[in-house]
């Protein structure tokens, strides 16, 4: 039987059951299905947090205040080599919940850390494109554009950076504490957290990349 | 070594705000000297500091609430006195200080009275009444209040180091931005307000999650009391507006900070984003802090006159429409930005409708007690004087929302009469309604109904004597924030608004008695059932103060005004229900994080306004290693067992069936 079909088929440990006395605890729903609720709650809140930068981009986009726009500065190759490796990483970040429900260590661990060598390949395109800007005079502080750009972009990356932190205290914890119910529950938290940057990517890849290079 | 911070940041020169720090110092080293001196430490520490029970974080937010009330009355105060003063001459506060003072009065009845106070009776209420023992995520809920009072603290710490922000509750650039805010003030409420507010959103989540997903069985969506629909809204306003605040804030921080052009003057940078920005989670928030109040008013006047909530589902209806419009009607508070005739008519007509659902609940109170027999107890009082002065500040507020009306009294005193009306006559009688009706559920024992009545009118006077004369200062042309002025005619009005604060501060002062005698005649005050004033939602179907784990057995629901129903079939009867059979219950185990964590995000906040970047670098490792060490806890609940359970409810058994006893054998 695959890791898929055991994700699938079987539902202990995919589910963490509870005694009774922690359901009427809680009401009727499982302690599993509040965590993840309430993660999404944060995670939309996190999206309102991001609508903002992208509104206040969308307005400044246009304020070059003479200094270059997107499209002398952007450079598509190092974006898509960047996208790939993103959504690779969310792939891979699939593999390791499944490795976690099944609790197959080899499944796990491997493929948190190709989440992570993923992840940090990104963090580190992003970093060496920044680098580049600045050294060319195209820093935050040249224009209103590229200001907004920087924060943006640079939100993203922060959290892409908190989630290479988070991934690897999760890794940590599932090797000290094994594959607890609370632990498990922070699995789903985490890479729910990681594919939510995957969708901002794409808005911001979209928005920012492909339209900013268009111009 | 420790960036910007130097002695110089002491204002030494300047006695009024050093007093204030000294009496302020003197008082916070008094407190922990007495509470060390009695032994009180550990007890503190283990029962309250590190509780993760929402009763006991609901009773401190409130407390922080009620103690930051004092700080921004003082402001008041001195601000009334100062207008009172200052007719052809300088006063006794300079501008400088004078411009700090409406800052920080702003800053703190917003961010620190009017927040804490609505999100402490959230916290308290909701989940007794939803039947459940907890909300969803009780370690965050401390980390919530935690991150609220570091916030409370920085503005106060900018009393002795340094300076507050002199541009407002709100820091419109460009004055705002370093080349015309140079000093650490505009930094001390950037940081203050990102680190409660990242408390604020959490709160959000919490009880987001906590309505919507938890509930005693048959306690569904439209079987909730009112008070818990308002909490909804308002948290689902936290979650939507709140993010908006942070990034705001964030980009004011990066122009600052990096010389980042946000909103500055010069390369592209735009100023009137800010006002946008900030204007619309601005709005939203005035609706996460009066929707609370409006649920206490549902509550309170269903109760105290006897009836069940007058249209109910329409209640529900108008609660959530506001909840969706005020998402559409930030545009009304810069009418004189110049976006254009179009523009400004869709937004007044848009402030227009939203006052609409709100006067459905007007009707609806008012249908409530139509009828009903009403007990004037000190809480109806409130609601009372709520449904008058309420609806004059929203008449006042449609009249704003007309963009013509608006760019002649555009910020006048009359737009500062205006929301005053609406935040003290809606949202802080809210809070004091709650309050008084809530008291003997929190402690045992009620407040002293006399004083509590001497402090209603000394309030409502003194509001209407202090604002309804800026009303008329408005409309002759006095705008806000004025050091002083040369108007012969103003001064009149001046003189009798400064009387109103002393009326109001007469109200403060017998609040203030109203505890200490409440207290020491606690015994004759003791609520002994749990259920003071008749009440009909669960908090009241459980004994005062509730135990640990709120219900021995989680209710039954199986209508409206759940508690009602179980009430009139004891009485019925004239029995209580069966004994449940009890069972151990397992409870969340209390936790420090939330303490540590603040402690850290307080230095963390501290460096980042004087520019102290190692300390920076530590309080952050600092707050992650709590965060870790928080992860790696092994027993995250403790057991509580049956025969405590079943001793405990038993005694408020007894209490309920000696009450029902008496009750029968009367006439």
């Amino acid at each position: 039987m695959s890791a898929f079909e055991a994700a699938a088929g079987r539902d202990d440990g995919w589910r963490d059951r509870q005694p009774m006395a922690a359901h009427a605890a809680h009401g009727q729903v499982s302690k599993r299905i509040i965590v993840g609720y309430g993660f999404w709650i944060f995670l939309l809140s996190d999206i309102v947090m991001f609508s903002a930068f992208f509104a206040s981009y969308a307005v400044l986009v246009g304020q070059t205040a003479g200094g270059p726009s997107g499209r002398e500065l952007f450079d598509l190759r190092n974006t898509a080599i960047q996208t790939a490796c993103l959504l690779l990483s969310s792939f891979a970040c699939g593999l390791a919940s499944i490795g976690a429900q099944t609790r197959r260590g080899s499944w796990f661990y491997g493929a948190m850390a190709a989440t992570f060598v993923l992840g940090a390949a990104f963090v580190g395109l992003e970093a060496r494109e920044f680098a580049g800007l600045v050294a060319r005079g195209a820093g935050p502080t040249r224009s209103a554009f590229l200001s907004a750009f920087f924060t943006l972009v640079g939100c993203h990356g922060l959290h892409v950076t908190a989630g290479l932190l988070w991934l690897l205290t999760m890794m940590a914890q599932v090797f000290a504490k094994g594959y607890r119910a609370d632990i498990l529950r922070r699995m789903l938290c985490f890479s729910l957290f990681w594919h939510t940057l995957d969708i901002i990517w794409v808005a911001l890849f979209t928005v920012v990349y492909l339209m900013g290079a268009g111009q | 070594m420790f960036g910007k911070l130097s002695w110089a940041a002491v204002p030494f020169d300047q006695p009024i705000p050093l007093i204030a720090a000294a009496l302020v110092g003197v008082v916070i080293i008094g407190v922990l000297a007495w509470v060390t001196l009695k032994g009180w430490l550990p007890y503190l520490w283990r029962e309250w500091i590190t509780s993760v029970d929402h009763k006991r974080i609901g009773i401190m937010y409130t407390v922080l609430a009620m103690v930051m009330l004092l700080r921004g009355f003082a402001d008041a105060i001195m601000m009334r006195s100062q207008q009172a003063l200052a007719f052809q001459s300088e006063g006794y506060l300079p501008p400088e200080h004078y411009d700090q003072i409406f800052s920080a009065h702003g800053t703190l009845m917003i961010f620190f009275v009017a927040m804490p106070f609505v999100i402490g009776l959230m916290n308290f209420v909701m989940p007794l009444q939803l039947g459940i023992r907890d909300v969803a995520f009780p370690t965050l809920n401390s980390v919530s209040l935690w991150l609220t009072a570091t916030g409370a603290l920085l503005v106060n710490i900018s009393l002795v180091a340094g300076e507050f922000a002199r541009t407002g509750w709100l820091p419109y650039p460009p004055l705002s931005e370093l080349t015309y805010s140079p000093g650490v003030g505009v930094d001390y409420y950037l940081w203050a307000l990102q680190i409660s507010g990242v408390g604020t959103l959490l709160t959000g989540v919490n009880f987001v999650t906590t309505v919507l997903k938890m509930h005693a069985p048959g306690m569904t969506y439209m079987r909730m009391p009112m008070f818990c629909w308002t909490t909804l809204a308002a948290n689902l306003l936290i979650v939507a507006a709140f993010p908006i605040l942070t990034a705001t804030l964030a980009m004011l921080l990066l122009d600052r900070y990096l010389g980042f052009h946000f909103f500055t003057n010069e390369a592209g940078g735009n100023v009137m984003m800010f006002m946008n920005l900030i204007w619309a989670w601005g709005h939203p928030e005035v609706y996460i802090l009066i929707l609370p109040a409006f649920g206490i008013f549902s509550e309170v006047i269903a109760t105290f006159s006897r009836k069940p909530l007058f249209g109910y589902r329409s209640m529900v209806m108008a609660t959530m429409a506001i909840c969706v419009l005020s998402f559409t009607v930030w545009l009304h508070h810069f009418f004189t930005m110049g976006a254009g005739a179009d523009v400004n008519a869709i937004f007044g007509i848009a402030s227009m409708i939203i006052a609409v659902p709100t006067g459905v609940k007007v009707f609806n109170w008012l249908f409530t007690m139509y009828g009903g027999r009403v007990v004037y107890s000190q809480p109806i009082l409130w609601s009372l004087g709520f449904m008058v002065t309420f609806v004059i500040g929203g008449m006042t507020g449609v009249l704003l929302a007309m963009p013509p009306a608006d760019f002649v009294l555009h910020n006048s005193l009359f737009l500062v009469a205006h929301f005053h009306n609406v935040i003290i006559g809606g949202l802080l009688f809210g809070a004091f309604a709650g309050y008084t009706y809530w008291f003997p559920k929190a402690f045992g024992f009620r407040l002293h109904e006399g004083l509590g009545k001497a402090s209603f009118w000394c309030w409502i006077i003194g509001f209407y004597v202090a604002f309804m004369p800026l009303y008329v200062l408005g409309l002759m042309g006095m705008t806000r924030r004025m050091q002083h002025y040369d108007v012969p005619a103003w001064r009149p009005w001046l003189l009798i608004a400064a009387g109103g604060a002393a009326i109001i501060l007469a109200g403060i002062i017998l609040q203030i008695a109203q505890l200490v005698v409440s207290i020491r005649r606690r015994d004759a005050l003791r609520d002994e059932t749990g259920d003071p004033w008749d009440g009909r939602s669960l908090e009241w179907a459980t004994s005062s103060p509730p135990p640990a784990f709120n219900f021995a057995v989680l209710p039954h629901v199986e209508g409206e005004d759940a508690y009602w129903a179980m009430k009139q079939r004891a009485r019925r009867q004239a029995k209580l229900g069966e004994e449940p059979g009890y069972t151990a219950i397992e409870m969340p185990r209390n936790s420090p994080t939330g303490f540590i964590c603040a402690f850290f995000a307080t230095v963390m906040g501290f460096a980042l306004i004087w520019h102290i970047w190692w300390m920076v670098a530590l309080a952050a490792l600092g707050a992650y290693a709590t965060f870790v060490a928080f992860a790696w806890r092994d027993r995250v609940e403790y057991v509580i067992p049956a025969e405590t359970v079943a001793r405990i409810d038993r005694a408020n058994r007894s209490a309920r069936s000696q009450a029902l006893v008496a009750m029968q054998a009367a006439p």
